[in-house]
């Protein structure tokens, strides 16, 4: 059959045509619906909690420190846990995620263990995403956190030196979660705080990404792929302290104490909060 | 959708290349091609797996919301109020109507409670998407239920579950019941049941309304258990069967509150350490096969339950040598060879100082007694009492496994109720019979005890044996049969 070229390039065009609408029907079918709620994207520090060797559980030294004990008065809020170092209650397991355990065994004058670790000292860092991806535990009184704390050496004490609550959560609402701040005027029983209520699913069946974007006058906080949070100057009833210091990471789950309540008889322990990473972006 | 995205990408450099030939297929090619991108396109709006099997049984979640859903009938249980349930078109929580339960007060000549099921008689439901039963619930006055779940069909009852002892308000309370593992519920038809009887001998009213299935999400963290969650030791032999028992499962709530419901053996799946030692079947009965040790275990939904059986099984049990005295002449109270007098209790559980529990056990339709953590226990047969004036003798035969303690000090006595036919009122007597440490009393092996009644001088209404410890005593663990007074 003789082919007309005049007759196959007008096919080929249309044939073209077809293929490319057919393509973009495509790409806008598989289309990933990410709703923008990150804008920050340059890795500037990250802990995806690898073990460095198989045999060796602790946490980066070179990253994070120890919290340890009971503090002055349960860590001011009455807590009832002893913090240690060891790994039963901090430990990177073989998955890749670091552990941090809940015990309820008598410690040191305690009933209950657990571990607070922090990057004071060795990072600290002002504006940034800071996110972290968690599996939560459950159950009355327990009350795991992802938080930054501004440093002291200016002295000023807390709550001037300011205090971000990426991702606060008490056991026995295992659909909430708060994001909150604390500094002068609006501390305590009286921080700026919102929370996000998960529909038709909890926080400690799977992981969940929780994080910040700070940056000069606001702060907006964000669970997966929800906005719920944004917290401004005009917010706080106080001074803004967030566009002046440098802060660094906590990661801990605390034990009863006046936020969460103490546990009950119905609370199962240990409790273990799994992270599979920590991120700033900037 | 990331896919489906490098596919059409492998197909658009295909096309590409094809399109540079000039080769008189281009068009029939680029057609094919098309169509395959239309089929692409199409897989990419529709969604649709492969592997999609068709669902042979209704999902309808739904069981009263305002009336009875599709297939939905009503059978309340033979000796229940009948018309305890109806529909309700004034009290509900939304809607048009709700159901309405009248439960009885004690003693209604209609019923002597409120209990049914309703099912569906369509065949079933496949409730394998969801994750609990769900309802709004009041009371007339704040009560607590005996019962309420699903899963019971006047059939096999397979995947019964019931929340035990649900606690109404007098306001609108929602309630969750959760499945303990919905994978099992492809073809469920019993949808809801209740039991319910009066709150202190008076009868009340309480209203269901919005009763379906759901998938809430937030159903978690499941704990299984068995026998209460207790590790269960027991001294056994060939032949005794044992059922599983007391199993629950247990979910935390949104609400932050834990749950726990009563499940069916359907759930579960049991495990014998040593089959041939014990077996154990999927209801959860355990046979004793031969001596040695076995633990039985359960898993529901892949999580091992909390508790455990173990078994130790002495081997083959040795009978009681068989009671050759002549039914006239016997008044029995215990034994399989004749027909026993009622008996108003094996154990009276006396509280506060016994510790004596039962633990009485079945060989092959042969009955025995087994007092375990035994110091003092007593039999009584007072309805009516038994008229021993023509029996002089009381027999009985006794096992003790293990060893004899070397204290061993044992006391049987006999109490007669007097005229008045009741434990005390000032007119019992009591004989004492004394079993004292001897060459006799021997272990694993059966003795057999008998006493002279000659010395209690009244014996016309004995209502009452009381086996004890006497003199610190550490016997443990006994087994008694063929209790009888004999001429």
């Amino acid at each position: 059959m003789k082919i007309n070229s005049k007759n196959i390039s007008k096919t080929s065009l249309f044939s073209c045509g077809m293929i490319a609408i057919l393509f973009l029907l495509n790409i806008a079918c598989s289309t990933d619906e990410t709703q923008t709620v990150t804008t920050l994207n340059t890795l500037v520090w990250e802990d995806n909690f690898d073990r460095s060797s198989a045999t060796d559980s602790l946490p980066d030294a070179t990253k994070w420190g120890y919290n340890i004990g009971t503090g002055a008065n349960g860590w001011g809020n009455n807590e009832l846990q002893y913090y240690t170092s060891r790994p039963e209650n901090v430990v990177l397991n073989t998955e890749g995620m670091l552990e941090i355990t809940a015990i309820k065994e008598p410690y040191l004058g305690s009933n209950y263990t657990s571990g607070r670790i922090l990057t004071q000292g060795l990072y600290e860092n002002a504006y940034g995403r800071y996110e972290a991806r968690i599996k939560l535990p459950w159950g009355q009184g327990v009350w795991p956190a992802f938080w930054l704390l501004g440093e002291n050496s200016s002295g000023a004490g807390w709550p001037s030196i300011g205090e971000i609550d990426i991702m606060e959560y008490r056991g026995q609402e295992p659909t909430i979660v708060h994001g909150s701040v604390h500094g002068p005027g609006y501390s305590g029983g009286e921080a700026i705080t919102k929370s996000y209520n998960l529909l038709n699913d909890r926080f400690d069946t799977d992981f969940h990404v929780f994080g910040i974007e700070w940056g000069p006058a606001y702060i907006n906080y964000y669970v997966d792929d929800v906005l719920y949070n944004q917290i401004t100057p005009a917010d706080v009833t106080g001074d803004w302290v967030f566009d002046s210091n440098k802060f660094y990471i906590i990661m801990n789950v605390a034990v009863g104490g006046s936020f969460v309540g103490n546990p009950n008889v119905e609370t199962v322990f240990p409790q273990t909060m799994l992270v599979d990473y920590v991120r700033v972006y900037q | 959708m990331g896919g489906s995205y490098i596919h059409s990408h492998k197909y658009w450099k295909i096309i590409n290349s094809y399109i540079m030939k000039t080769n008189k297929h281009i068009q029939s090619k680029i057609t094919f091609l098309l169509g395959l991108i239309l089929l692409t396109t199409i897989a990419c709006e529709r969604e649709l797996s492969e592997d999609i099997v068709e669902a042979t049984f209704t999902t309808n979640p739904e069981v009263y919301i305002d009336g009875f859903s599709s297939g939905l009938e009503y059978y309340p249980y033979l000796n229940s109020k009948h018309d305890a349930f109806s529909v309700d078109t004034e009290v509900k929580y939304s809607g048009s109507s709700s159901m309405r339960f009248d439960v009885p007060n004690v003693g209604d000549p209609s019923g002597a409670y409120a209990g049914a099921i309703f099912r569906d008689d369509n065949g079933g439901r496949d409730l394998s998407g969801y994750d609990a039963l769900t309802f709004w619930a009041k009371s007339s006055t704040a009560a607590t239920l005996n019962d309420i779940g699903f899963g019971q069909d006047f059939g096999e009852n397979k995947f019964q579950v019931s929340k035990r002892g649900l606690r109404l308000s007098t306001n609108w309370v929602k309630y969750t019941i959760p499945i303990p593992d919905a994978s099992r519920l492809t073809q469920e038809s019993g949808l809801f049941w209740y039991a319910e009887g009066a709150e202190n001998d008076n009868g009340y009213t309480f209203w269901i309304d919005e009763l379906k299935y759901e998938k809430l999400g937030t159903v978690a963290q499941p704990r299984p258990s068995i026998f209460n969650g207790d590790d269960i030791n027991v001294n056994t032999f060939i032949g005794v069967k044992i059922n599983v028992s007391d199993l629950n499962q247990t979910f935390n709530l949104d609400s932050g509150q834990n749950t726990t419901v009563s499940t069916a053996p359907g759930y579960f799946v049991f495990t014998s350490s040593d089959p041939n030692v014990a077996f154990v079947n999927e209801l959860g009965e355990v046979l004793i096969e031969s001596a040695g040790s076995a633990v039985i275990t359960a898993s529901l939904n892949g999580i091992e339950a909390e508790g455990t059986l173990t078994i130790n099984s002495v081997g083959s049990f040795a009978f009681a040598p068989t009671p050759l005295r002549s039914p006239e002449d016997v008044t029995s109270i215990f034994s399989n060879h004749y027909t026993n007098n009622p008996v108003d209790f094996f154990n009276g559980y006396w509280q506060p100082y016994q510790t004596t529990l039962s633990a009485d056990f079945s060989i092959n339709g042969d009955d025995f007694l087994n007092y375990t953590n035994f110091n003092f226990v007593g039999i009584q047969f007072a309805n009516p009492t038994v008229d021993a004036t023509e029996k002089s003798n009381l027999h009985f035969n006794m096992y003790i496994p293990d060893q004899v303690p070397s204290n061993f000090d044992f006391l049987v006595t006999l109490v007669d109720f007097g005229p008045d036919k009741v434990n005390g009122g000032g007119d019992d007597t009591r004989q004492q019979l004394f079993v004292r440490n001897s060459p006799s009393i021997v272990a694993d092996s059966w003795i057999t005890i008998e006493f002279s009644l000659a010395a209690m001088s009244t014996r016309n209404n004995v209502g009452l044996i009381i086996f004890e410890n006497i003199n610190f005593s550490s016997l443990n663990n006994l087994y008694l049969d063929n209790i009888y007074f004999y001429k």
